[in-house]
């Protein structure tokens, strides 16, 4: 765990020095900003004090800002050949990625600290539901882990960063979109596949503050094969073929 | 701790980098390992640090195997990969810390152990610049700072003198000669003058096979076995000289050097002397001797035989 943690605390000051965080956090806090107090159907709109509006911003912003974090974890590395000095330090692939997704995770989790200031607003503004934003919060960072693991999985298996970016949004956009869409378009069995498989749907209950079970294994799984796929990619060198 | 290969093999699709190489290393020993371009060093040093695995064979730290314990052999090498690369957006003094510590040398004790590795190194005047920004023996240097931090028990170095100046050159031999009295150092380079100036040992291997082993003198008797004299013999008539002195028992060639008059290159027989033998000769005939100088088989000429066929 000390070791996952230096890693992700290296990753973070990474991000921090090469500009990649603040241009991230500008723009996530601008853009998801702009539409839940300032323009088209804004919070002011919906006349209920809650953040749904901004669960819904922030649903899609994070869906494209997540791979634009995560492309370069490990395709840089694997580009420059520092992912050589790495592997051969005292560490285990497993705790590489976990230390790339833990500073991924890390950065969504700053960029939404920065939107309490939101929460405490409508707070002032009426009653509001505070189980509902926690678990709005709460599903937003599952989401968000899932798209980081997927990110680093991409970037394990290429080492150009735009490749890893558009693959990231590739793979997201069945999970985000497409998924939905099949899933409203078949009835019975399928349907019910394609439903489960879609991220919204476990988005949505969460969001709207019921946490149940079945949606946790959902993110968790997701979280852990993504992980996975890339800690495999990882060791593919090693493979004595 | 000793490096022990056994059989090791590793193919890359149906090419075999590396071809059933067996050797053993002594704690407390440098071995310069040479070839030419593909001939298998990095690939050996890659399996060595754990980076790949080998296809067969094995190759042992200690009593760890790259196989069994890669883990354990992480912790107690020291790695310096071929085009060293480093981490451009980090300050230099912030990747130490980051190399000690991932290592997992106690908190406690990094801060001085990154001191002593700038000194060391050299890099006191550079330590909060960004690495991207140093030049490229500057990151040499860092390369090496990492690769050491840790305190390691075996040094695998690819290539560490590239992009150094003379004078650091000379400073980072003779930290490695200095390294390789407790610890056990293979070291790769193309500079044979290096290998001579740093090894105890060297090996070459050429198309993923030891074609060599033994120390720089050793090598150079191995693949002569004969001596190599100039001579000047002055108040003779040239081709007499040239008679009797192939009628030496000793004595295998005679060559006259052309363009230098009264200058003969004279090979001796296998494991033989001739230079006595030639004085007294000379006595016997009242010449002039004025020149005897052993001429040295050259390493270069050495790698060239073995590595070329």
């Amino acid at each position: 765990m000390n070791k996952i943690w230096i890693l992700a605390k290296r990753e973070l000051s990474t991000f921090f020095d090469s500009l990649t965080a603040y241009i991230i956090l500008v723009a996530f806090l601008g853009l998801s900003g702009l539409f839940t107090w300032i323009y088209g159907a804004d919070i002011f709109m919906r006349n209920q004090a809650d953040l749904q509006v901004f669960f819904n911003i922030a649903y899609w912003t994070l869906f494209f800002f997540i791979p634009a974090i995560t492309m370069r974890t490990l395709a840089e590395e694997n580009k420059s050949g520092t992912i050589e000095l790495l592997l051969t330090k005292a560490v285990t692939d497993w705790q590489v990625v976990a230390g790339k997704f833990l500073a991924c995770l890390l950065l969504v989790i700053i960029a939404l600290a920065l939107t309490l200031p939101y929460y405490i607003t409508v707070w002032k503004l009426g009653p509001v539901d505070h189980g509902a934003v926690w678990a709005g919060y709460l599903g937003l960072i599952l989401m968000a882990a899932t798209y980081s693991s997927i990110g680093i999985y991409t970037s394990s298996i290429t080492n150009n960063q735009i490749v890893a970016f558009l693959l990231a949004l590739l793979i997201g956009v069945f999970f985000h979109v497409i998924f939905e869409f099949l899933g409203s378009n078949f009835t019975g069995t399928i349907g019910g596949i394609f439903n489960y498989l879609s991220l919204g749907t476990h988005f949505e209950s969460i969001s709207r503050g019921v946490i149940d079970s079945k949606d946790l294994v959902y993110f968790f799984s997701l979280i852990f094969l993504g992980l996975v796929l890339a800690e495999t990619s990882l060791s593919k060198r090693n493979l004595a073929d | 701790m000793d490096i022990i290969l056994e059989n090791l093999t590793k193919k890359y699709g149906y090419q075999k980098a590396v071809d059933n190489i067996s050797f053993h290393v002594k704690t407390g020993e440098v071995l310069g390992f040479l070839g030419p371009n593909g001939a298998g060093k990095t690939t050996t040093m890659k399996i060595l640090a754990g980076l790949l695995a080998p296809n067969e064979g094995d190759a042992r730290i200690g009593n760890f195997s790259v196989k069994e314990n890669p883990d354990e052999i992480k912790r107690v090498i020291g790695y310096l990969p071929e085009n060293n690369p480093l981490y451009l957006e980090m300050p230099v003094i912030d990747y130490l810390d980051f190399s000690a510590s991932i290592q997992g040398m106690p908190k406690e004790k990094i801060g001085g152990r990154i001191r002593e590795m700038i000194r060391i190194c050299g890099l006191n005047a550079e330590k909060h610049k960004k690495i991207g920004e140093l030049s490229k023996g500057y990151r040499q240097r860092v390369g090496l700072a990492q690769a050491m931090i840790h305190d390691p028990q075996v040094l695998i170095l690819d290539e560490p003198t590239t992009g150094l100046d003379p004078n650091q050159i000379v400073e980072i031999r003779r930290l490695i000669k200095e390294l390789g009295k407790e610890k056990t150092v293979i070291l790769s380079t193309h500079i044979l003058p290096e290998v001579e100036a740093t090894c105890d040992r060297i090996l070459i291997i050429s198309k993923g096979k030891i074609v060599a082993d033994g120390t720089s003198e050793n090598l150079r008797k191995q693949s002569q076995g004969r001596e190599l004299l100039r001579i000047r013999i002055e108040d003779g008539e040239r081709n007499e000289i040239i008679r009797q002195l192939q009628q030496l028992d000793q004595v295998g060639l005679v060559d006259p050097v052309r363009g230098i008059d009264s200058c003969y290159e004279v090979q001796s027989r296998s494991k033989f002397s001739n230079r006595r033998a030639i004085f007294q000769l000379c006595v016997k005939n009242n010449w002039i001797l004025t020149e005897m100088t052993p001429v040295e088989t050259k390493l270069e000429d050495l790698f060239r035989d073995l590595t070329i066929n």
